[in-house]
């Protein structure tokens, strides 16, 4: 918040060290970046993006059940409506959400580049000097040797070289030192995790953009074609081209559900044939777990269900055979299932069209009088319809589900009941105007859904290489060894005086007396060798 | 055996389970009522590193605890309680094992197999640091108490007769995908616990007196605990959130969908990856950054429980 102060009359011009409004502007926009592209700030948003998504999964959501957002808003009346301004049923895709996500993107952005150009710097720069106190380090000690100081440097460089350090020699104030680093992928680590977190959210955003997915109902022995046009339910990207899906048709054989002893379904299985309209025609078989991948998209099975067929004979002989519409299953465990048939084309007048509507149980069981489903398998299929004749409506222009009919063409009684009946398989219901109605078995639908999503593969690619960084930049440990040599306490000889500076990566004390250890090995057995030793030889650079 | 005797074993094995580490209990209460603080040299092991120690003396690795012990009288409750509850995690990976052999899959097939296994986890990291550094043990009583409480919960509240699972989990992602948060929840477990002992410990005052809370592990050794524990379940929790999309990819046509198990586990895992950021951060570290990983415990806990039993949402079915 800033506070404008008063004008003052009386001051004179300000002084010339006042910067002008267009640099104040432009260190205004700075320090903003600056903030915006800090950790801490990152770390706020990832908490806002949490807390964001946190009403997400406690509010019904639009895009995953309509009936509960509808459920919903006939619960609470008042509150829903505020509720929806506020885009609480559409949090993932809210305005609001956008924007958390953007500005942790921009943040993002902002602080892995310039990370990334200074460690790319890093990586090309000598291990720095030795500080001037090595003894108080963290780690740190002597060691002692015979070698002259040169010598026991050289022991201690070629030690360091075989360990994968890249090690400088100075010569310093305190005398001949070496410098030794190690671990800079640890570093790379942390950039590859924070560059990846911003590739998998631009493979997640590009998905949504350009992906598309449809789902419709197939009973045995149809199919359908991958256009918005057929399917029952679609959503698609904002950067879709309708005209530009991939050209693809699917049939479906036949659909096999299969259950254990204690009616726990064990596997689902859809056998189809699919294809290029214009191309050569592939059989396969998919299920739960095995979709079906193609370039260009994918079909799943979703789910399943039984669609009951009916023959209906008209007073006149026309007989319309084994016509059938999905019963969607209301309870999985029984697949006790309901829905409607509707058949609006039997006869020339408008007034003729029939419609059942009901339930079916795959195994059904009469209790008290009412039909219940107690196995999903179609052990002994029944149904208990109601059949209405008249006007359904279907063409009056108002939306209305498949699987019920319009209540209000009931209610204006266009449309009136004029029989019930609980049918197995083989009996009839006949009507009052002589029409007959037989359930004749029932087929199988599966519930197949096509989905294409571009940004997928990225997405996966982008989650591995985050991982990746992940290990890397937790496991790995970015480590320094500094050495300096000093002549030893009786004049001969040399004291070491070794220390390290680890990043990460767990313990380091364990770490640094192993490897003191080792250079106290290495200085004892290259002693005999190189001695007699000469002082003379001027230390390498 | 046959299938249902090795379903009734299982059962029996869990309250076995729970009979031992009750008696684990009362063993580290006793270890934390009468045991002496160990000496600090072992505790700097846990500790955190880096803190002005000069020399090559920082060579102490934890020693087994009878060996270096002289007042070994008042720590022989540890060790015993120590050993109780190994036998007691015997028992219980006896418990899934059993069911696995009854139901013939991986015994986390729903809540009750899932949840168990939790905790088993969260008894195995705990017994791995107990046994390096002896003066873990004495946050015994408040891993194995919430352990105890953890299993009569689900016994009580979870438990199903050992089956088969629906066909959406009959895929090898099962193993993947679980597994790898049943770990990662462990895990977390522990993490959040000792960074709650770090919440009581650090606060101003509790190195005077005599109560329990000076009997605790010092503020960095349960700090460095939390934070360890952290490091390892973190990329573990991400390996499962990926895994997950990959099977939801396969199972539900979509990588992911904002289903309430996803959004959870997502905001678990940015809780935990800004915990991992409080503690580098000035101004975060210490018991801010702890606060953080108790919300990240909380999170993990209602993603198991709420969002299981009371939201609906694809992996519901998984079964209570
Ligand atoms: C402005 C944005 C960010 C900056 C400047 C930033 C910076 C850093 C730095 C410097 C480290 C290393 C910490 C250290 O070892 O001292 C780090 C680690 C880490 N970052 Fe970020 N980060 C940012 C955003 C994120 C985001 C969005 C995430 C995603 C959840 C994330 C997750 C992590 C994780 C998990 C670690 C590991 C912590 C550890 O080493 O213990 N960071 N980050």
């Amino acid at each position: 918040m800033s506070v404008e102060a008063p004008p003052r009359p009386a001051t004179p011009p300000s002084p010339p060290s006042r910067p002008s409004a267009g640099r104040r502007v432009g260190g205004l926009l700075l320090r903003s970046w600056r903030r915006l592209t800090a950790m801490r700030t990152a770390i706020v948003l990832l908490f806002l993006l949490a807390l964001a998504a946190v009403p997400g999964s406690l509010l019904p959501q639009r895009s995953l059940s309509q009936t509960n957002v509808r459920q919903y808003f006939a619960d609470h009346p008042d509150l829903a409506p505020v509720l929806d301004d506020l885009y609480l049923f559409d949090v993932f895709s809210s305005p609001w959400f956008a924007a958390i996500y953007l500005l942790l993107f921009v943040s993002l952005i902002g602080c892995v580049l310039p990370r990334a150009a200074e460690h790319f710097r890093a990586l090309r720069t000598p291990p720095p000097p030795a500080p001037r106190n090595l003894l108080r380090l963290p780690d740190s000690g002597r060691l002692e040797s015979p070698l002259p100081p040169s010598a026991a440097l050289d022991v201690v460089e070629e030690e360091l070289r075989v360990r994968r350090f890249r090690v400088v020699r100075r010569d310093g104030a305190g005398g001949p030192e070496v410098s030794a680093e190690k671990g800079h992928l640890k570093e790379t680590g942390n950039l590859l995790f924070h560059l990846s977190l911003l590739a998998l959210l631009l493979g997640l955003a590009g998905g949504k953009m350009w992906g598309y997915e449809g789902s419709i109902l197939v009973t045995e022995g149809q199919g359908f074609c991958n256009s918005f046009q057929q399917y029952d339910t679609y959503s698609a990207g904002p950067l879709v081209d309708s005209g530009d899906l991939t050209s693809m048709c699917v049939d479906l054989d036949q659909f096999r559900a299969e259950y254990e002893e204690n009616l726990t379904a064990s596997s689902f299985t859809a056998a189809i044939r699919y294809g290029d309209p214009q191309g050569e025609e592939r059989r396969t078989t998919i299920g739960v777990n095995e979709p079906l991948r193609i370039e260009g998209g994918r079909v799943h099975v979703t789910g399943h269900g039984f669609s009951p067929t009916f023959t209906v004979t008209l007073p006149d002989g026309t007989a319309f055979t084994d016509v059938s519409a999905p019963f969607l299953p209301t309870d999985q465990r029984t697949m006790a299932s309901e829905g409607a048939l509707k058949l609006p084309d039997l006869g020339a007048d408008q007034e003729d069209q029939l419609a059942l509507e009901g339930f079916f149980a795959p195994t059904g069981l009469m209790q008290g009088g009412v039909l219940t489903s107690v196995d999903p398998r179609p052990l002994a299929p029944q149904v208990a319809i109601f059949a209405y004749q008249g006007y359904l409506g279907l063409d009056s222009g108002l939306p209305q589900s498949v699987y019920s009919l319009d209540q209000d063409q009931i209610e204006r009684g266009r449309l009136t009941e004029v029989g019930a009946a609980n049918l197995s398989v083989g009996e009839s219901l006949d009507l009052p105007d002589g029409t007959r109605v037989t359930f004749s078995g029932y087929k199988e639908f599966a519930a197949l859904q096509f989905s294409h999503d571009p940004g997928q593969l990225w997405v996966l690619g982008a989650a591995i290489a985050l991982l990746a960084g992940l290990l890397g930049m937790l496991l790995l440990s970015r480590e320094r060894v500094f050495a300096r040599a000093g002549p030893g306490a009786d004049g001969s000889g040399t004291v070491l005086t070794l220390a390290s500076l680890t990043r990460g990566g767990g313990e380091s004390g364990p770490r640094f007396t192993a490897l003191s250890d080792d250079l106290q090995g290495a200085l004892t057995t290259a002693a005999p060798r190189t001695a007699p030793p000469d002082p003379e030889v001027p230390p390498r650079v | 055996m046959s299938d249902s005797s090795l379903a009734e074993l299982s059962n029996s094995l869990f309250s076995v389970s729970v009979a031992l580490y009750s008696v684990a209990l009362v063993a580290f209460c006793a270890h934390l009522a009468f045991g002496r603080r160990r000496e600090r040299a072992h505790e700097l092991v846990g500790a955190a590193a880096g803190t002005g120690r000069g020399g090559v003396t920082v060579a102490d690795r934890p020693a087994p605890a009878e060996a270096t012990d002289g007042a070994a009288r008042t720590n022989r409750w540890g060790v015993i309680a120590l050993a109780v509850t190994a036998v007691g995690a015997l028992t219980h990976a006896g418990v899934l094992v059993t069911r696995g052999l009854a139901t013939d899959r991986l015994p986390w097939g729903n809540m009750y197999e899932f949840a168990t296994a939790v905790v088993l986890v969260t008894v195995l990291a705990f017994i791995w640091f107990a046994v390096r550094v002896p003066n873990l043990r004495h946050i015994g009583v408040f891993v194995v108490g919430p352990v105890i409480l953890a299993l009569v919960a689900i016994g009580l509240g979870l438990y199903t007769e050992a089956g088969p699972v629906v066909a959406a989990l009959r895929s090898y992602w099962l193993a993947i995908h679980v597994t790898a948060a049943i770990l990662g929840f462990g895990i977390f477990m522990v993490s959040g616990i000792a960074s709650v002992l770090y919440l009581v410990r650090s606060r101003p005052g509790a190195d005077q007196g005599t109560g329990f809370v000076s009997r605790l592990p010092s503020a960095a050794t349960l700090d460095r605990l939390a934070h360890r524990t952290a490091v390892f379940g973190f990329p573990v929790w991400t390996f499962a959130v990926i895994a997950g999309a990959i099977w939801a990819e396969a199972a539900w046509s979509r990588y992911w969908g904002w289903d309430p198990k996803e959004t959870w586990s997502f905001v678990a895992w940015v809780v935990y990856a800004a915990y991992l950021h409080a503690r580098t951060t000035a101004g975060w570290r210490g018991r801010p950054a702890a606060w953080v990983n108790v919300v990240g415990l909380l999170v993990m806990i209602f993603n198991l429980t709420f969002v299981n039993l009371v939201s609906t949402g694809l992996h519901s079915y998984a079964g209570v």
